[in-house]
């Protein structure tokens, strides 16, 4: 079986397992959504109080918005293996069991516990993307769709290559560390506002250490056909999501740095 | 006679307090987390107040106060049932709380007190080094932490604050009795988390939200957990206004105290040992 098969089983498996319990599976889905949605509350008081800033209408930062946790909600279902590494694979040695198989490990930690309940924080974030679609509104022509579908995929890339880095970080730490939830969920938290808003400092954080402006704010500007406030070259604002891959792919090397020095905990 | 009946209770608070206390790691993480997270908060506040400044509520300082001490004290928050509760229901450990000669719904009260207090207090010490000293020291002085305004904001702050502890723990009563009659946490803490960061002010100061919506939003009981009590500190609620405030907490202290107490003697009646 290959690799991709192999991935699409775990995926199933995992599913079906879900589905033995439907209610539960609703309710905490129910529950997802309500959380994560308040954030939109705060955004739109900020708009209704104060109009707007840096050039943007609320509907436009709903957009901001939507995009980001749609990313953000993927990348958190495919990624389960990697946030729960520390507390549930080094320190209890079930880490060796997934090395004693056959297959690469970030492959079955991938696929470990693809949570329905994370649709939660997907399903509002597509509700608020039909609400701001309507307020700007946004044309979907084929070349936003294919632009937003290609910022998603970077995104997916870059938060999961967060989640990889936390992990990576359990094979010295030998638990999982919650002080990488200030890049993941307070990434979605910053990103979730157009980068211009931002001292500059925290802007060149964003693009160059984190490169969430390049996954959301860059792409978002292709998609409305603005020009960047703050400069940049219109023909790189549909190429920036590219930084999502570059940043998964290095955290897979510091991955591999990490494998490399791991030692069981023995139990 | 008094001190002699409250022994028990102070004792189940400090055992509870010094325990919660020792998780170092936790409370380190917990700090940083917060410190970025008011750090996200406030860049947003600037970036809106640098538009239109006049639009809003209360001043740009008094927002970056009201953000440190949100996050300073964000473990007195209700929003997670005491994680002991479920687990006493589901083990059958209830059984040895129903034996105790105490009253059971006071006997929780303290504990569930000790426990957000143990959790609240090294965050608050390490913010306050970090935002109220260190943030000045490194000339940051606009983005700091700044004292209580005035004496008598000083003065009145201390009972705001003890009553939004004890409102924040009879809110967490009623969702501890809830964990005990549904033998489970999660159900609660998803409906509950939400409720309180919206209502209480944790989100955005309750101001910042539609003016139509105010009336409700002042009188609401999750108010006197963030809101009535922050504004008390920096001064925008003085005179009667800050009376008013603290009459809010104690009245939907003493009604959700009043509300638990029926629930938790209606639920100790029909609970079903669980475990063995």
């Amino acid at each position: 079986m290959n690799a991709l098969a192999l991935y699409g089983r775990y995926i199933i498996t995992s599913l079906r397992a879900q589905a033995q319990y439907p209610t539960a599976t609703l309710m905490l889905t129910a529950g997802h959504c309500a959380a994560t949605s308040i954030e939109i509350l705060c955004v739109f008081a900020l708009f209704h109080r104060f109009g707007s800033v840096g050039g943007w209408s609320f509907g436009e930062a709903a957009l901001f918005y939507a995009l980001v946790n749609i990313m953000f909600s993927l990348a958190d279902l495919l990624s389960r293996g990697f946030e729960v590494f520390g507390t549930d694979f080094v320190r209890t040695g079930a880490f060796d069991r997934v090395l004693l198989r056959p297959r690469a490990a970030a492959l079955q930690l991938a696929g470990y516990e693809v949570r329905l309940s994370r649709l939660g924080r997907l399903i509002q974030a597509s509700i608020v993307l039909v609400f701001a679609t309507n307020l700007v509104p946004i044309t979907w022509d084929a070349r936003a769709v294919a632009i937003a579908l290609w910022a998603v995929a970077g995104g997916i890339g870059l938060f999961m290559g967060i989640m990889v880095l936390q992990a990576t970080l359990a094979f010295w730490t030998v638990d999982s560390l919650e002080i990488m939830n200030v890049l993941s969920y307070g990434g979605v938290q910053a990103a979730q506002y157009p980068l211009n808003i931002y001292a500059a400092w925290f802007r060149r954080v964003l693009t160059f250490g984190l490169p969430l402006a390049c996954v959301a704010y860059y792409p978002v500007l292709a998609i409305l056909r603005r020009p960047d406030p703050l400069g940049a070259p219109d023909w790189l604002l549909p190429l920036a999501p590219i930084a999502g891959f570059a940043f998964l792919a290095l955290s897979f090397v510091v991955w591999r740095t990490g494998m490399a020095r791991y030692a069981s905990t023995g139990s | 006679m008094t001190t002699r009946a409250a022994r028990p209770y102070l004792a189940a608070f400090r055992a509870r307090f010094q325990l919660v206390l020792q998780y170092r790691a936790a409370a380190l993480a917990g700090f940083a987390t917060q410190l970025w997270w008011g750090a996200i908060r406030i860049l947003v506040f600037a970036a809106f107040y640098g538009v239109n400044a006049a639009a809003a509520p209360i001043g740009l300082t008094d927002v970056v106060t009201y953000v440190w001490l949100g996050q300073a004290l964000l473990a007195l928050q209700p929003w997670l049932a005491d994680p002991e509760v479920g687990q006493a229901v589901r083990s059958g450990g209830v059984g040895y709380d129903r034996l105790r000669p105490l009253d059971a719904y006071g006997y929780w009260y303290v504990r569930t007190v000790g426990w957000m207090l143990a959790r609240a207090l090294p965050r608050a010490v390490l913010m306050v080094l970090a935002a109220a000293i260190v943030l000045p020291l490194v000339g940051l002085d606009d983005w700091a932490w700044r004292p209580p305004s005035g004496v008598t904001a000083a003065l009145l702050f201390i009972p705001a604050f003890i009553l939004m502890t004890m409102l924040a723990a009879a809110v967490l009563m009623l969702a501890n009795i809830i964990v005990a009659a549904s033998l489970n946490e999660r159900g609660v803490n998803a409906v509950l988390a939400p409720l309180v960061i919206v209502f209480s002010g944790s989100l955005l100061p309750l101001d910042f939200y539609p003016d139509a919506w105010r009336p409700f939003l002042h009188v609401q009981p999750l108010a006197g957990l963030v809101d009535i009590p922050f504004r008390i500190y920096f001064a925008d609620l003085t005179g009667n206004a800050a009376l008013r405030g603290l009459a809010l907490q104690a009245g939907w202290t003493l009604v959700l105290i009043a509300l638990g107490r029926f629930a938790m003697e209606r639920m100790m009646r029909r609970l079903e040992m669980q475990g063995g």
